[in-house]
């Protein structure tokens, strides 16, 4: 068992690391950005001169950026717009040529352009389109009597709605607030003629729906590049040149939307996606093996992510309800301050954890360790403070050691509430630490990111099942453990 | 070697030992005797260290119990309490060799001295490697007994040991710790409300009430020269009541 968890701790310690011969591909949360990243590793296996290890859907802007930086990824797709005015905060930066010695001071590199522009645009259906001959946003100031229905941020934002209208000079007849999804049903209907998209939205394409021009350069340019380390750039420069050879300028937004569309709308795997793009047949196959395989990977990561941070949180958790219980004024507040812990909700803690520890597993075993903390702590010490008083004065009177009356006495008499503990932080990490794939702690919760990401509602039940499963196998271990750490004299 | 000084004991508002003085002879048992309350279980848990004076000292062997002497007299103490005490996840043999196993004895050393306190105390050796539920509770106090006794300490204090037995068994046991106190020569104080244990057990008798010391003599002396109506009245109610009736 101790040999066991060593080997456990030694794995998880090195999987942070980076592994000679890998290239290590990241994505934010979001379909498109999935698809790039696939299409990435698939050109990197290819190539065949390193090893492609996916590390996708790791979240916002933020979190991928930061696991960029801090080498725990490699790539990454990225836009001109979030990397000027987000990551750099120069909003003069427009053009790669412009950016590009900007991150090469901090050690990364970008690529020209891959063709499209994923940035907010106006579509009207084709008809409408043809009907009044619009073709770029001023087209609209002709026709004031045309209703718009936008999404909330779009109506609100200063380069959204209200500035577009003043750039243009543009005036609607009637512009309403609706849900997103709800917008493209209203515009189909016919109920309104003007709505706010992404100009790479999979639904374009399938709903036959006209992007408005933005001659006048009113939105911000979101054109897609790689982001990339360059030391991999000088590491396998044959990769990169097949890199930067099949994807810059090889994608313009209606073959991005067509892509968005496969994933969105037909349901295809994201593999097989990107092998439709480059024109090979799907790597892994769409066969019953992958999906085993990735199974079993996210099995051992997951496990890896509970018994580590379930073993911290007992070396740490135990001691701390011993000493509760022993000093019973600094005790309390040492109960309140784990119970503060377990009142953040465990995204938060997460993510707290980025600034200090980076993106990964060792931030998330942190997180995971001390959200199990309170039921092992509380346990330990509810079982202490039961604990008959008479039998501690005999122990005293016989003259007991202290570390002896702990381990023969104390801590055995306490056992069922320690146990209890245990049980519960353990069936609970195992849930929580599907939350650590949104943090690039993968798991379980890499499905669940994924399915949530692509509106897949069987990936998401796949990741929360396995960790379902997982939580019932370490409730009936915990049974069978019982039966080695309860002493018989104890048991009911 | 034991001696109570003018000992006051509060727990908040009320007293619990008031202004108690009790000599304890060496090798002789000396019998705490009164009701719930009286205050004798206070003088043993003085005398273990577990509680400390408001008032007075406690001295054993000339030492005056306090926080920095308790360590090294309890090592002269057994204690048995009420069905014995015992550590419900050790077996009876663990529980007797807690003691032995803290001092580090050999293995060979805690067995044969195991052994030999089994036959001491009456305990059917097949007994000892089962848990405390497992045992009747004479057998759970034999057992408590023989813990108490593991190191061979001087003294021994015992607080209602017998308390929890069915009367046949008590009656047994009774006769069995007078013939074993009078074997070992210990020191013993025990503490009980039971007054034919008292007679039987008791060198010396001290009557206790409501935290106050009545009476302290032989049985003889209690009955033929009580210091007060209560004394009369409390050996009348548990010696004379039932023979009384029997005599109607």
């Amino acid at each position: 068992m101790g040999a066991a968890l060593w080997a456990l701790l030694l794995h998880a310690s090195t999987a942070g690391a980076a592994p000679d011969g890998a290239i290590r591909i990241g994505s934010k949360s979001f379909t498109e950005s999935y698809i790039l990243a696939e299409v990435v590793a698939q050109l990197v296996e290819q190539v065949g001169e390193a090893r492609a290890e996916r590390r996708v859907g790791l979240g916002g802007t933020g979190v991928t950026y930061r696991a960029l930086e801090s080498g725990a990824i490699d790539v990454y797709p990225e836009y001109t717009g979030t990397l000027s005015h987000v990551i750099l905060k120069d909003p003069e930066l427009v053009t790669t040529d412009a950016i590009r010695p900007r991150v090469e001071a901090q050690g990364l590199t970008i690529s020209a352009p891959l063709g499209f522009n994923n940035t907010y645009a106006l579509a009207v259906r084709g008809d409408t389109a043809q009907r009044l001959g619009l073709r770029t946003i001023g087209d609209l100031a002709r026709h004031p009597e045309l209703t718009a229905a936008f999404s909330s941020g779009f109506l609100e934002r200063e380069d959204g709605w209200p500035g577009l209208k003043r750039h243009y000079g543009l005036s609607l007849a009637r512009v309403g607030v609706l849900e997103h999804a709800l917008q493209y049903r209203a515009l189909a209907s016919g109920d309104v003629d003007v709505m706010d998209v992404f100009s790479t939205d999979g639904q374009l394409e399938r709903l036959r729906l006209r992007l408005l021009e933005d001659d006048r350069r009113f939105f911000p340019d979101y054109s897609a590049v790689l982001l990339v380390r360059r030391e991999i750039v000088e590491r396998f420069p044959r990769t990169w040149a097949r890199l930067r050879e099949g994807l810059e300028g090889r994608i313009d937004a209606r073959r991005m939307a067509q892509l968005n569309a496969m994933a969105d709308l037909d349901g295809k795997r994201v593999a097989e996606v990107a092998a439709a793009f480059l024109g090979a047949d799907s790597p892994e196959g769409h066969g019953g093996r992958a999906v085993v395989a990735e199974l079993y990977a996210l099995t051992k990561d997951h496990l890896v992510l509970v018994l580590v941070s379930l073993a911290a949180a007992i070396a740490l958790g135990l001691p701390m309800g011993v000493v509760a219980a022993r000093y019973r004024r600094a005790g309390q507040l040492e109960l309140s301050v784990i119970a503060m812990l377990q009142t953040i909700p465990a995204l938060a803690l997460l993510m707290f954890m980025i600034p200090v520890f980076g993106i990964g597993k060792g931030p998330a075993l942190v997180a995971l360790s001390l959200y199990a903390l309170l039921p092992i702590a509380r346990g330990t010490y509810a079982g202490m403070i039961a604990i008959d008083r008479q039998l501690l004065e005999i122990a005293s009177v016989l003259g007991l050691g202290r570390l002896r009356r702990l381990l023969r006495v104390d801590l055995p008499l306490a056992s069922i509430s320690i146990m209890a503990g245990i049980k519960t932080a353990a069936v609970m990490t195992v849930g929580t630490a599907t939350l650590a794939a949104f943090i690039g702690g993968g798991g379980y919760g890499s499905l669940i990111v994924r399915g949530l990401a692509l509106d897949d509602t069987a990936t998401i039940l796949a990741g929360a099942a396995a960790a379902a499963a997982m939580a019932l196998g370490f409730h009936a271990l915990f049974e069978l453990l019982d039966r080695l750490t309860i002493p018989r004299g104890l048991r009911r | 070697m034991i001696a109570l000084r003018g000992v006051t004991k509060r727990f908040g508002d009320a007293v619990a030992l008031d202004r108690a003085s009790i000599d304890v002879i060496a090798g002789t048992t000396h019998v705490l005797l009164g009701s719930s309350g009286s205050g004798k279980s206070t003088v043993l848990r003085l005398i273990l260290g577990l509680a400390t004076p408001d008032e007075g000292t406690v001295l054993v062997d000339g030492t005056v119990v306090d926080a920095s002497t308790r360590a090294g007299l309890v090592k002269r103490m057994g204690y048995v309490v009420q069905d014995g005490g015992l550590y419900p996840h050790l077996t009876a043999y663990e529980n007797v060799a807690l003691g032995a196993e803290g001092q580090r004895w050999p293995r060979a050393r805690i067995d044969a001295r195991v052994a030999e306190l089994a036959v001491m105390a009456g305990l059917d050796r097949a007994l000892l490697d089962r848990y405390p539920r497992e045992l009747s509770g004479g057998e759970r106090q034999r057992v408590g007994l023989m813990r108490a006794l593991m190191l061979d300490p001087p003294i021994l204090l015992l607080d209602e040991p017998l308390g929890a037995l069915d009367p046949i068994v008590r009656a047994e046991l009774q006769g069995q710790l007078g013939r074993l106190f009078a074997a070992l020569g210990k020191t013993v104080v025990l503490v009980t409300h039971d007054i034919r244990e008292a007679a039987l057990l008791g060198h010396t008798i001290t009557l206790m009430t409501a935290g106050r010391i009545v009476q302290q003599g032989t049985f003889a002396d209690l009955v033929e020269r009580p210091a007060t109506p209560f004394v009369a009245q409390f050996i009348h109610a548990q010696t004379l009541a039932p023979s009384a009736s029997v005599g109607h």
